[in-house]
């Protein structure tokens, strides 16, 4: 990772993006947030936050030219949470059609599965462990690390594109890659030392 | 290729630990007695601290009662996001849209209402609705009276029209993503959290409950974790005079086999 590195945090209308730049700054990086697509197209890397829904998020991309874009980047790519769940090819949420990075569907938590003695909690929110761990993603991270998880949808499990797997009254992937696309459903920027190591890994790709 | 859905019921959610930091004039107002800590007063140097020591997420209340000194907390949530790399929470005064957006803005987590909501429900409503479940907590101070659990405001003083237990309904289906509980019988006695009103609104909805109120003791949470259902419990003084620091309340809860973050 060198200090001259450009990284963009892509601009829309999901909130969370300060805690991501914050974060990047702790790692001694400042970022630009910018929808500009030149900018984001001559990054050296590119984060894709969010926190918000998919219907309105995807249609703000759209409106944007963003979605294109995005798709056809090369560099290092990282989605966070709504970020990540964009990059799939369809979300339960709001019936929203996606981005189709990754090749899977995103779904509803379901209160009426059982967690423990008692039903679950949406949205998931809180510490929960990663494992299943692969990719240089996760160097230096151990197995069962927890992380900072706040969603009430998940994306399904797939052998092609998991790279990390978490439990909440179901199996399901809270990290994805596919070339130069990685996703993450916790958040890094809140997941205390082991996220830290996780955002400078992507750095470091 | 996806896989089928794997069922799995064993909880690896953990069980979260909170302290609390009041705020006045940009600054700590309670007390703190930590070795760390050079700058009692610097609620930053604080909160660095205590997401070093594990804290799970951080609670900051604005007791400022003046506009100057808004300003001054909006300021402070900044900067507060720019150090610390854990979840937080941030509550007083926040009685609309545009309060809120500010301190969004600013990098917290979530908001924290109280007296607002139970003066206008329809803003949980609001909040939920523009910026989702997860960033609102709804905080509510309950005290056991001769007509039961009834919600009051101004810190405990003014009992309201509504029962503990339906007021916490009411803001689940109104769209709130965490409860609050503060226990005005047992706030500040030492002697436990509030068992019986923490088990009956974390029986009523099916969101996060934090209990809050009368912690003295490690098996305090233990009990609350165990007895009650709570999903998190809050503290503000144990924790700020290290009568029970954080590292040593969560290998202890840990060794009774309740999840938690090492």
């Amino acid at each position: 990772m060198s200090k001259n590195e450009k990284v963009v945090i892509i601009k829309y209308n999901a909130g969370n993006i300060r805690s991501v730049s914050f974060a990047l700054e702790r790692l001694g990086i400042t970022p630009v947030i910018t929808d500009d697509h030149e900018l984001i197209r001559n990054a050296d890397k590119v984060i894709f936050p969010g926190v918000g829904a998919a219907g309105s998020a995807m249609a703000y991309l759209k409106e944007r030219g963003l979605d294109t874009l995005i798709t056809s980047l090369k560099q290092p790519f990282l989605g966070i949470c709504l970020g990540m769940q964009l990059m799939c090819k369809y979300s339960e949420e709001n019936d929203t059609k996606c981005l189709g990075i990754f090749d899977l569907n995103v779904r509803l938590f379901n209160k009426d599965w059982r967690y423990g003695n008692s039903y679950l909690k949406v949205p998931h929110m809180g510490w929960n462990t990663i494992d299943h761990l692969k990719s240089p993603l996760f160097k230096n991270v151990p197995e069962n690390s927890y992380c900072y998880f706040v969603h009430s949808f998940f994306a399904e499990l797939n052998t092609d594109t998991s790279i990390a797997q978490t439990s909440y009254g179901v199996e399901y992937a809270s990290a994805l890659h596919k070339d130069n696309f990685y996703g993450v459903q916790f958040h890094p920027e809140k997941s205390a030392e082991a996220g830290a190591i996780i955002l400078k890994n992507f750095l470091d790709l | 290729m996806t896989v089928d859905l794997t069922f799995n019921t064993k909880p690896t959610l953990t069980k979260r630990i909170i302290p609390c930091l009041d705020i006045k004039d940009g600054r700590t107002v309670k007390g703190v007695n930590f070795v760390n800590i050079r700058d009692a007063g610097d609620p930053i140097e604080l909160a660095v601290q205590y997401a070093k020591d594990g804290a799970d997420e951080l609670v900051f209340l604005d007791i400022t009662a003046t506009n100057e000194g808004r300003k001054t907390f909006a300021a402070l949530v900044l900067d507060i996001a720019r150090h610390i790399n854990i979840p937080f929470t941030v509550g007083g005064g926040i009685s609309s849209l545009e309060d809120a957006a500010v301190l969004l803005d600013a990098g917290a987590d979530k908001v924290s209402v109280n007296s607002s909501a139970v003066r206008r429900p329809k803003l949980v409503d609001e909040l939920a609705k523009e910026f989702g479940s997860q960033f609102v907590v709804v905080a509510i101070d309950s005290k056991l009276t001769d007509d039961g659990f009834v919600v009051h405001t101004h810190g405990g003083k003014k009992p309201t029209d509504f029962n503990t237990v339906e007021w916490a309904k009411e803001i689940y289906s109104r769209g709130a993503g965490e409860i609050l509980l503060t226990s005005m019988n047992t706030d500040g006695a030492k002697t436990g959290f509030d068992i019986a009103v923490t088990k009956a609104v974390v029986d009523a909805v099916k969101i996060p409950v934090i209990a809050s109120g009368g912690a003295g003791t490690k098996q305090h949470f233990k009990e609350v974790f165990e007895q009650a259902g709570a999903d998190a419990g809050l503290a503000a003084s144990i924790f700020h005079f290290g009568e029970i620091p954080v590292p040593e309340l969560k290998q202890y809860l840990h060794a009774q086999e309740i999840p938690i973050r090492l």
